[in-house]
């Protein structure tokens, strides 16, 4: 498959403005001008463009949305705090493809009657933060941004807003806090973002891959678009694969790749011919899979047939020197530190099952300890203000379902195997 | 007190928002540069220059994780040994910075040259073991690389 979202990238002067446009960059963002926004809208709908931050929400449904309120202005906020472990999608491209991003966005901002954008950079990306900024003035200066883009009259402005260090800022409503200058705490919806989002105007959040996907789409348009990959949320993906693979790093391929030719064919297999153990296949939140379960289409639609989801596509291998409860247990350690405090069921719930699995990783599990496990991720489950909650309960409820053993075996013996 | 430097770019930054409120992130950033900790005085200064109150800047300034509220070392080092960094060795670099540096996660070495924060998660999951020293990353680290690149910093 050509490369869209990582095209140029080994050049390394890619994020520089002159290399992009010689490259084919920039010549969408007129095109789409010349078109009615509800016409640019029409394309992302015929494309089938699915948000890949992680939901797989329909984009054009939530662009008319936002088009349909009647308040002004209007802002587009792209979701660049990239912070589910196992993900490093976004970061190419905001370090080394920028100005796609840029196009991508002031597109999608021309569609949306959105003057104003902002990219929630998370605090962990220093380089790009210099990047984008430098990208953006670039932008401006070739009128790309500004007050009349193209010579049209369309206005779109856009900066940078620099996250401090918080995963929950990924949720969209959390995200819309921190960038009021408030803490990252989900709001209750309804009301949605795209009738009262951020300075509580119509607001449509989307993820850095998923803006990043509109300069190609409006060049080839949105039918021709929509045959790459699976039929039912079409388009490249961004696999990111990282643990014990013997080539882990980032793979541009069709939407819907087989999780196994991703692990065996593009990463050349599990490290130093060891045995699989297990994979999560989209970032720590999503359920984990064992070696029998990995023969399945990576995407929105059929990942859930196979007990997981596409999730962020971040894919983590494991073999079989890894210790799955050691695992569970720094996940959930993860989900406790980044709880935001706001709902009870998610703030206690984190923490109770951190200190369980604490414990039965270090030998001093109780008998019954696995059900005591499975009945606070119920209580978890399902009873949150956003889904951080069901991501940490959802990490146990399938550790244990597919490694009950282990776990078992950890409380009866007193000691961990695997690691000591 | 912010040094004029500061003050003009807190000014540009304003303008970035349409109220004050919203830019209390990266002035709370600046602040931290300035006063290389937010310390009450950093949250006094900030406080004034936006007009938002001081129990919300604090409020707001403690829920996040980069915003330091302690004197740090010179060098931040940054070491994530989140799951794909930990199957891959990190612990075992947590291990090696408090045997060979004396660094502690969360402390400082008694000269002040580093402190040491765990990450959760750096977005190099694909080269880990990684951290960030201050600004930059460092991939695919080992003992011995991690020795070798923390010489660079004095």
């Amino acid at each position: 498959m050509e490369k869209v979202l990582l095209k140029n990238i080994e050049n390394p002067n890619s994020a520089d403005i002159g290399e992009y446009m010689k490259a084919g960059g920039y010549r969408s963002l007129p095109k789409a001008i010349g078109m009615v926004p509800k016409d640019v809208i029409e394309e992302v709908k015929k494309a089938g463009l699915r948000g890949r931050g992680g939901a797989g929400f329909p984009v054009a449904m939530k662009w008319t949305f936002a088009s349909a309120d009647p308040k002004f202005p209007k802002y587009l906020l792209c979701n660049a705090d990239e912070g589910e472990p196992g993900t490093f999608k976004d970061r190419p491209i905001l370090e080394k493809n920028p100005h796609l991003l840029i196009e991508g966005m002031a597109i999608s901002g021309f569609a949306l009657s959105a003057e104003y954008g902002y990219i929630y950079l998370r605090g962990e990306y220093p380089a790009a933060k210099h990047i984008l900024e430098k990208a953006i003035k670039q932008a401006y200066e070739k009128g790309f941004l500004g007050d009349n883009i193209a010579g049209k009259g369309v206005k779109f402005h856009l900066a940078v807003h620099q996250g401090a260090g918080a995963y929950i800022c990924g949720e969209e409503t959390a995200l819309i806090e921190s960038l009021e200058g408030d803490k990252g705490q989900p709001r209750i919806k309804p009301p949605f973002p795209v009738n009262v989002g951020v300075f509580a105007r119509p607001t449509v959040v989307n993820n850095v891959e998923t803006l990043s996907n509109l300069p190609y789409l409006i060049e080839v348009g949105g039918e021709a678009y929509a045959k790459i990959g699976s039929p039912e949320c079409p388009g490249p993906k961004i696999y990111c694969v990282s643990g014990h693979v013997e080539r882990p790093g980032v793979y541009e391929l069709p939407m819907g790749t087989n999780l196994k030719d991703i692990i065996y064919t593009h990463c050349g297999g599990i490290k130093g011919g060891r045995k699989l153990k297990a994979v999560i296949p989209g970032g720590i939140s999503t359920p984990v899979l064992p070696p029998d379960k990995i023969d399945c289409l990576m995407d929105f639609v059929n990942m859930p047939k196979h007990g997981s989801m596409l999730g962020s596509g971040a894919v983590i291998v494991m073999d079989d020197t890894v210790c799955l409860v050691k695992v569970c247990y720094r996940a959930l350690k993860f989900f406790e530190h980044e709880s935001c405090g706001k709902c009870t069921p998610c703030r206690e719930g984190t923490g109770w099952l951190r200190k369980i699995l604490g414990r039965i990783e270090n030998g001093e599990g109780m008998e019954g300890d696995v059900d005591l496990l499975l009945s606070i991720s119920g209580n978890v489950l399902g009873k949150t203000f956003c889904p951080l909650g069901d991501g940490a309960a959802s990490v146990v409820q399938n550790f244990i379902k597919h490694f009950r053993p282990e776990f078992e075996e950890h409380i009866r013996n007193k000691t961990c195997k695997v690691s000591g | 007190m912010f040094s004029e430097n500061a003050k003009k770019e807190l000014e540009e930054i304003r303008l970035k928002y349409p109220n004050a409120r919203a830019a209390l992130l990266p002035a709370l950033y600046v602040a931290q540069r300035e006063f290389g900790w937010l310390s009450p005085d950093a949250y006094e200064t900030v406080s004034d220059l936006l007009g938002v109150p001081k129990a919300i800047a604090r409020g707001v300034g403690t829920f996040y994780a980069m915003y330091k509220h302690k004197p740090a070392g010179r060098n931040m080092v940054q070491l994530c040994t989140n799951v794909s960094c930990m199957i891959l060795g990190a612990e075992r670099l947590v291990d090696f910075l408090k045997g060979k540096y004396g660094l502690e996660p969360g402390g400082t070495t008694q000269d002040g040259r580093f402190s040491l924060v765990i990450m959760e998660c750096i977005g190099a999951c694909g080269t880990a073991p990684a951290m960030l020293v201050n600004d930059d990353f460092y991939e695919d680290l080992t003992e011995k690389r991690i020795e070798e690149i923390l010489e660079r910093y004095k």
